[in-house]
């Protein structure tokens, strides 16, 4: 066991375990936090893999933005005790049936896809200056530059969108 | 970490993160739970692209880019959902899905 | 010139006929009209028939291949064969066309006084006596004319429709329609032998116009044909079912039942009937189809014919003496004579016959109109009576005194008596006819003509000329008591003290026939007879045996070559006068009084006879023989068809019909069970896949990950198991109708 192996089985523990505590806890509050958990998880995942600009934003966005969305959610819309519970509804067998069957398949399909796949020569290092290189490409006309800007205008709309939404009345 | 981590163990832990998502979303009583599956999903779906980013084109920026295209989608995503969730709040007084059946048909 | 005279012939029928339609369709409530209508009708086609027969004299047509034949038209279009109609005037044809147009016309003129004309006691069917008579004599006159026997078998049927008309005229009287039936249906039977012969003789010669029929080659042909293989050649046939035709039209034995019934008809119907329609057309068929009689040599048909013929006039002369009934005493004579007539057909004396026919036309119709002046006379008798003792009623307690005078038989001569000094005219007629009917010497028309089959009788068979002359004998005697009854000695009842003598329009038609029965005869007196002979040609055998000289090579008809023989009219003339001088002396020299029976009749009950009497009286049962025979028999039959038919053929039809009603039951649950069966498991299906619109998002997200998971595995499949795919897809389809089927009986829990 390397210790590249050993880190990723414990970030991948961390990640994997907080998850299923996400969805199992009946307390919300609790299930938020421990979604605070999972994301850190990944963050660690994502420094394993050499990315570390996004890991940075996945610990911004994540644990920063949306979780602390989530749990500002979860005290508005508290009414006694009752709405705090996030108990089992009434197809939850069924539910957990078909993510069983989902895993098998998927990774019964990944698996076999990529034993099978010949991946080529083994990956190169990552380069230097990954972070600058997706900036550049980001802004690049020729890049990605569009999608870009498409992506802000969607954050644009989903903002004044989620005004309008939850505006009082 | 190419080298000792085989791809599909990192592909084998994004789907297990995925289904759990899945069962999240399918199985909460709470719209704010079932929110969270969500992300769990969305999630599992960034260290998919990255992983594969880093094992196939680590050179190149489009998987970084596609990830955090999907942040912003994520992040859209998880503000409309929860304004919705508020919205819902405030007529119906409830944020259990299963109550949630004007379509009913 | 006098072709175009002969080619009019066929305008004779005509006339008659178009007087019958118009009275029927136009002048029906118009008495006069009507019967001036007929009356002119018959006139029209008597002038031209005079002229038609003067012209054939002078012409002269002769028989055979010399007959005249006018142009043909095409009448009648069967597939490969056409019926050609045209005129045959032949001496034989010229002579009916003498005889039946006058005799006619003093017959219609007649029945303008017999029916009562401008008296309160008109008959009010009078108009249709007329349009019948007229069409009567259509059917006669067309018989007659053309020249084939496929008209002559169309008019002759139309002459029985005329016959069952008139006879069964007064039709409220159950007697008299039943015996209009009766002539019909036993014509009938005549007529179906007489169709079959017409069958025979087309299959064997292809034709059946007179012209091909009397070919020599085809005669020769017929005659030597033998039938289905028997001994008896075609014509042998052919001519005993011709005559099977004959015997029951003119009433031989044993199809003679009709006639007497036809006393149930008026009186110038029966004249008409009797002596110049349809009887004679029998005769007139004989004599027309006479070369296919004659074909075969001493055939077997000449021999039936005779012995019908004779039998026939013996047979009906015995039952006449015993008849009361004034009719019927003319009816058997007629059939009598009209076995004179066969009898001398039958033994091959051709004019003879033909003579005694036109002689006999004559003094019969003068008979039977001389006979309903009687009955007129009588009825008015009643009539005057019965407005008498009507009128008249003083006493008390007495029964209506109109009524006893309903029972009053008018026809009866016991009843009569005493007529000749009320009724002169009547009388000296009515004794005419009657001494021509007995052949009384050399003064009357009846004696020639018999005298001429006495003759050749006595030439060619001794056995037919005995029995002729005992019936000459039977019939003066018969004829003698019926004179003397009716006219003789006293008036028997009050009815016949009252009798009148009849109008002129009655008495001047018997004034008129009696002129021709005394002098008719002396046209054909024989050239040997002693003084008279030889003064007047006898022109009647010239004429007439010109038609079968030329027809017939062996010398059937000729007169007798040699000289005159005295025995044969010596012995019939001491039978005829001795039969004369015994009915005098029975009836005549004391007449009977009121209330006595018959004197033969009590003569006979005397002796133990009366059985006898009785049995003549009803002419020896024979209508009571062929009731229990024949018609129980075909009645019999009808009721057996009618239970097959019933039972079999409705029984098919039913079932037939319960058929279709089983198909209605299948179409009803099968078909319409299949398409509401569609609707059921749509309704059912819709029923519980409508549990799926639950309203919440979480299941319809369940549903979309379980499809995407069945896309999934249809992937896997299809990548991994493509030799199952028929297989798999089976059973996906079997589970979807399982559910359905689970759906619809869920849902009938339900309902």
């Amino acid at each position: 066991m390397t210790i590249e192996q050993g880190l990723f089985i414990a970030f991948g523990a961390i990640t994997l375990g907080a998850a299923l505590l996400v969805v199992t806890r009946r307390n919300v509050f609790h299930a938020a936090l421990f979604l605070i958990l999972s994301c850190f998880g990944v963050a660690g995942l994502y420094v394993l893999l050499e990315a570390p600009f996004l890991a940075a934003v996945q610990l911004f966005i994540y644990v920063g933005g949306i979780s602390t969305l989530i749990i500002f959610s979860i005290t508005l819309t508290r009414d006694g005790v009752n709405s705090n519970i996030a108990g089992r509804n009434r197809q939850w067998w069924a539910a957990a049936l078909v993510a069983v069957a989902l895993f098998g398949a998927l990774g019964g399909v990944l698996g076999w896809m990529v034993l099978n796949h010949d991946w080529g020569a083994a990956p190169g290092p990552v380069p230097e200056h990954s972070t600058a290189i997706l900036g550049t490409t980001l802004m690049n006309p020729e890049g990605l530059a569009l999608p870009f800007v498409v992506a802000s205008v969607l954050l644009l709309v989903a903002l004044i969108g989620a005004v309008t939404i939850a505006r009082e009345r | 970490m190419t080298t000792t981590v085989p791809l599909e163990w990192v592909l084998v832990l994004a789907a297990a993160l995925f289904c759990a998502g899945v069962y999240g979303v399918l199985s909460r009583r709470n719209g704010i739970a079932a929110l969270m599956g969500i992300e769990l999903m969305l999630n599992a779906v960034n260290i998919n692209l990255v992983a594969f980013w880093r094992y196939l084109e680590p050179e190149a920026a489009t998987g970084q880019a596609f990830a955090l295209f999907v942040y912003a989608v994520a992040v859209a995503e998880a503000a409309v959902g929860l304004a919705l969730i508020i919205a819902i709040w405030r007529t119906r007084d409830t944020v259990v899905l299963e109550d949630l059946d004007l379509l009913k048909g | 010139m006098l072709i175009p005279i002969l080619n009019l012939a066929w305008l004779i029928p005509l006339f008659p006929f178009l007087a019958s339609v118009a009275i029927l369709l136009f002048t029906y409530r118009n008495r006069k009209w009507s019967h001036r209508l007929a009356i002119g009708g018959i006139s029209i086609s008597f002038v031209l028939s005079q002229a038609v027969f003067w012209a054939a004299v002078l012409h002269p047509v002769g028989g055979g291949e010399q007959a005249f034949e006018s142009t043909l038209i095409h009448w009648l279009s069967t597939g490969t064969e056409r019926f050609t109609l045209g005129v045959y005037i032949d001496p034989a044809t010229a002579v009916m066309l003498f005889m039946v147009p006058l005799v006619c016309l003093m017959i219609f003129i007649y029945s303008v006084g017999y029916m009562n004309l401008g008296t309160p006691e008109v008959d009010p069917r009078y108009s249709r006596l007329f349009a019948y008579l007229s069409l009567l004599a259509t059917g006669m006159l067309g018989s007659v004319v053309f020249n084939n026997l496929l008209t002559f078998f169309i008019f002759w049927e139309i002459m029985d429709t005329c016959a069952y008309l008139l006879i069964g005229f007064w039709y409220e009287r159950k007697s008299a329609y039943q015996a209009g039936l009766k002539t019909f249906l036993v014509t009938r039977v005549g007529d179906m032998f007489f169709l079959l012969g017409l069958v025979l003789l087309y299959s064997e010669v292809g034709s059946l116009a007179y012209r091909d029929i009397f070919n020599p080659e085809a005669l020769e042909h017929m005659a030597h044909t033998p039938f289905l293989g028997t001994q008896w050649s075609m014509a042998t046939v052919i001519a005993l079912l011709l005559f099977g035709g004959t015997v029951a039209k003119s009433a031989q034995f044993p199809l003679h039942v009709w006639l007497p019934d036809t006393a149930e008809g008026p009186s110038p119907a029966l004249a008409l009937i009797h002596a110049a329609t349809m009887v004679s057309a029998g005769v007139f068929l004989i004599i027309r189809t006479f070369p296919i009689f004659a074909a075969v040599e001493s055939g077997v048909q000449m021999t039936v014919v005779a012995a019908i013929g004779a039998f026939t006039a013996i047979f009906s002369s015995i039952i006449a003496i015993a008849q009361n009934d004034i009719k019927r005493v003319l009816a058997f004579s007629t059939i009598s004579q009209l076995g004179y007539m066969v009898a001398a057909l039958g033994i091959g004396a051709y004019v003879a016959g033909a003579f005694h026919l036109i002689t006999h036309a004559f003094f019969k119709a003068l008979l039977f109109l001389g006979s309903g002046s009687v009955i007129h006379g009588m009825e008015h008798g009643r009539r005057e009576l019965r407005i008498a003792n009507c009128e008249s009623q003083t006493h008390v307690g007495t029964h209506s005194p109109c009524s006893p005078l309903e029972e009053f038989n008018p026809n009866d001569m016991l009843n009569m008596g005493g007529l000749a000094k009320r009724m002169p005219r009547t009388f000296w007629t009515f004794l005419t006819g009657g001494l021509a009917l007995s052949g009384f010497p050399l003064v009357t028309a009846g004696f020639w003509s018999k005298d001429q089959i006495m003759a050749q009788a006595y030439e060619r068979s001794p056995v037919v000329f005995w029995v002729l002359a005992a019936a000459a004998g039977l019939t003066a005697f018969y004829t003698m008591r019926q004179v003397c009854m009716t006219f003789f000695g006293q008036p028997r009842t009050q009815v016949a003290e009252h009798a009148p003598e009849s109008v002129p329009s009655m008495t001047v038609p018997l004034i008129i026939l009696a002129i021709f029965t005394v002098g008719l005869g002396w046209a054909g007196i024989p050239t040997h007879f002693p003084v008279i002979g030889g003064i007047i040609p006898n022109w009647f055998h010239h004429f007439i045996g010109q038609t079968i000289e030329t027809t017939i090579e062996t010398g059937h008809a000729t007169e007798a070559a040699h000289g005159f023989v005295w025995e044969p009219p010596a012995l019939w003339v001491i039978f005829a006068l001795g039969g004369l001088a015994l009915g005098w002396l029975v009836y005549g020299w004391k007449p009977m009084r009121a209330g006595e029976t018959d004197r033969v009749e009590a003569a006979m009950r005397k002796v133990w006879l009366g059985w006898l009497y009785a049995c003549l009286r009803d002419c020896f049962y024979f209508d009571e023989i062929y009731q229990a025979t024949f018609v129980r028999g075909s009645i019999l039959l009808a009721d057996l068809f009618y239970a097959f038919d019933h039972g079999a053929v409705d029984g098919l039809v039913n079932l037939i019909g319960r058929f279709a009603r089983a198909s209605a039951f299948l179409d009803l649950h099968v078909v319409d069970g299949a398409v509401n069966g569609v609707g059921v498991v749509v309704r059912a299906g819709g029923r519980d896949i409508r549990r799926l619109q639950t309203g919440r998002i979480q299941n319809y997200l369940l549903w979309v990950s379980v499809a995407m998971l069945a896309l999934v595995l249809a992937f896997l499949i299809i990548l991994f198991l493509q030799e199952y795919l028929y297989q798999i897809s089976l059973a996906v389809l079997a589970l979807v109708v399982t559910l359905l089927v689970i759906s619809v009986l869920r849902s009938r829990k339900f309902s």
